[in-house]
């Protein structure tokens, strides 16, 4: 189990690195990193004091070998356009996109396991139909127009909830709904195929043979079984919820780190960028971890494997 | 006479495999449903300078927000309204059916072409091949596609080319993941094995062999790629960072008409459902190629 461990954290650390060299050449490679902040109305000498500023003029390796470096530090610069250190503007929003994600995915999962279960006891039934109504609908919606439906109607129509803002709980129920519809659809279909095919397992029949109740053999022998596959699923939507959130919180004006994202985006802010790309990425790559060493706990073939 | 015995060896034979297929294609609903509605969107698209009668581009001072054919007050010439500026919502929606249909499309082609050619060659070589392949897999889906594609497009100038080859060049992990277990299922079987014993190239074996055998789940994964390409470009034209007015992308057209969704909640409404119908039309059909080309449904 150690050696397992061992073996995907390393692989976890090759994983972050290879996506901060990536996102680090696509951002300084595929422009000049100089103009873009300079902007449209800037001469050639205020370019070319920001290249030397801020050190672009140096070697390609040499700078991400430093932003490197500092990064393994915690250090990801200043902000161009906050003039704040970007570790402390992220840690700053992170805690509103942390909420929204977990309040995201708990929403997925409370509607979509029961509705899975439901689904698979009673294959083809009105049940199993709507609930791949649903999830047909949320794969097809797009999640910044479903939002924009949820403000006219909770915020404009019958005036509920707040359109946009972070304050209170209140601003967190139409994000967490987008959010949670939008991982709501692959968790749903995963318990319904694995429900399917557990209760058709010889020990359902033993545990049923015996006399087992009808709930006990559903929840106890059956979910157990069938919901393994579902958390490492959950923990992969996890991680793209929260890369997924940048267009949640743009809509809801969430101030989160998506928003942050966003916003740096339109500013042409390069280090906020690709500090967030690699606290995203951060996200799914711990995730994956954790999710896979419950899975090789739980299941010995894993481990040796 | 003759027909009574066609009939007779019908009966003993069983029906044959494209019978087969035709009760498969015709009695599967949400295929049928999912061609149809793509058949006549495509078709829209083509003929939108024929069908919209009217230049997407067009702006007019004195029609400005005139109301859809539903609603009291609307113009007849104006089917669909007109939009802030004065355009026809109803071109501009033929026209950005064109948009949506080309993003994926071509999105789909060059993420397919870069994840086949991965999958296929881990899943075929195997080894250090496997090893490599199965490492960018897990570095792009570590990757949060929408920052990721929001900045590089930000950087590289939002035009229709970029936005399709970013996300051509994003979206190609499922493809791999996908034709990499293919090839590994197709890999050890006897056709393959056969192939390699009277000395085919390995080119040969791969193309004729492997390909022909994993192209029903290659085209369903392209069918769910589109689908997916065709939401991102929505969604990063929607934040302001995809492709740049006045072109009409409906995600554009969604996000322009945000500010006016208070009132008029019809403008968002026309783009987000003509959005949601093409992209549950490609779902639709991508998960009824996969149903009826499945074999344990071959019974």
């Amino acid at each position: 189990m150690l050696t397992f461990a061992l073996k995907r954290l390393g692989l976890a650390v090759l994983v972050a690195l290879t996506v901060s060299a990536v996102s680090f050449s696509l951002l300084y490679l595929s422009g000049d990193p100089a103009s873009a902040m300079a902007g449209e109305t800037a001469t050639s000498a205020d370019i070319e004091s920001i290249r030397t500023l801020y050190g672009f003029d140096r070697p390609f390796l040499v700078q991400y070998a430093d932003w490197l470096f500092n990064a393994l530090q915690g250090d990801f610069g200043q902000s161009y356009y906050f003039k704040l250190p970007v570790s402390q503007l992220i840690a700053d929003r992170l805690s509103i996109t942390m909420l929204l994600g977990v309040c995201g995915i708990s929403f997925a999962l409370v509607t979509a396991i029961p509705l899975g279960v439901a689904a698979a006891v009673r294959p083809n039934s009105f049940i199993d139909r709507t609930a791949l109504f649903i999830s047909v609908m949320g794969q097809a919606m797009p999640s910044f127009w479903f939002g924009l439906v949820l403000i006219v109607i909770f915020s404009i129509q019958l005036n509920w909830l707040p359109p946009s803002g972070s304050g209170g709980w209140k601003n967190f129920i139409m994000p967490t709904v987008v959010l949670g519809y939008y991982a709501m659809p692959a968790i749903m279909r995963l318990t319904r195929a694995g429900m399917l095919e557990v209760l058709n397992a010889d020990y359902i029949r033993t545990a049923r043979a015996k006399g087992a109740g009808e709930w006990r053999v559903m929840f106890k022998h059956a979910l157990r079984n069938a919901v393994v596959p579902v958390v490492s699923l959950a923990a992969v939507q996890m991680g793209f919820m929260l890369g997924g959130s940048i267009v949640v919180e743009s809509i809801f004006a969430l101030h989160g780190a998506g928003y942050l994202a966003w916003e740096s985006i339109g500013r042409n802010d390069l280090p906020t960028v690709q500090a967030l790309i690699l606290v995203f990425a951060g996200f799914y790559i711990v995730f994956t971890f954790l999710s896979d060493l419950a899975n090789a706990w739980l299941d010995p073939r894993i481990r040796v494997g | 006479m003759a027909s009574n015995i066609d009939t007779l060896a019908q009966e003993i034979q069983g029906p044959s495999p494209a019978a087969l297929l035709r009760r498969r294609v015709f009695g599967h609903y949400g295929l049928l449903f999912g061609v149809t509605v793509l058949i006549v969107i495509v078709a829209l698209a083509v003929l939108a300078p024929l069908l919209a009668g009217q230049d997407p581009y067009a702006q007019s001072l004195v029609a400005r927000m005139k109301p859809p054919f539903w609603m009291e007050g609307s113009d007849p010439n104006h089917l669909l309204g007109t939009d802030h500026l004065g355009r026809d919502y109803l071109a501009r929606l033929l026209y950005g059916a064109r948009i949506s249909l080309a993003i994926g499309l071509i999105a789909a082609l060059i993420s397919g072409l870069i994840g086949t050619t991965m999958g296929v060659a881990a899943g075929y070589f195997g080894g250090r091949v496997d090893l490599v392949v199965t490492f960018l897999i897990n570095v792009r889906l570590a990757m949060p596609v929408v920052l990721v594609a929001l900045a590089v497009v930000a950087v590289l100038g939002g035009s229709l080319q970029v936005v399709i080859v970013v996300l051509g060049f994003l979206l190609w992990d499922r493809f791999a993941v996908v034709m990499r277990s293919s090839t590994l299922q197709v890999r050890g079987l006897e056709y393959v094995n056969a192939a390699k014993a009277i000395g085919c190239s390995t080119r040969r074996i791969i193309l004729s062999e492997i390909m022909p055998n994993i192209l029903n789940n290659l085209i369903v994964v392209m069918t769910l790629e589109m689908a997916h390409a065709i939401l991102l470009e929505a969604a990063l034209s929607f934040l302001g960072l995809g492709v740049q007015p006045p072109t009409p992308s409906w995600g554009l057209m969604i996000s322009e008409g945000k500010q006016m969704m208070l009132f008029e909640p019809w403008v968002i409404a026309i783009p987000g459902v003509a959005l949601f119908i093409l992209v549950l039309a490609i779902n639709l059909l991508g998960d009824g190629l996969r149903d009826i080309t499945a074999p344990e449904n071959r019974s």
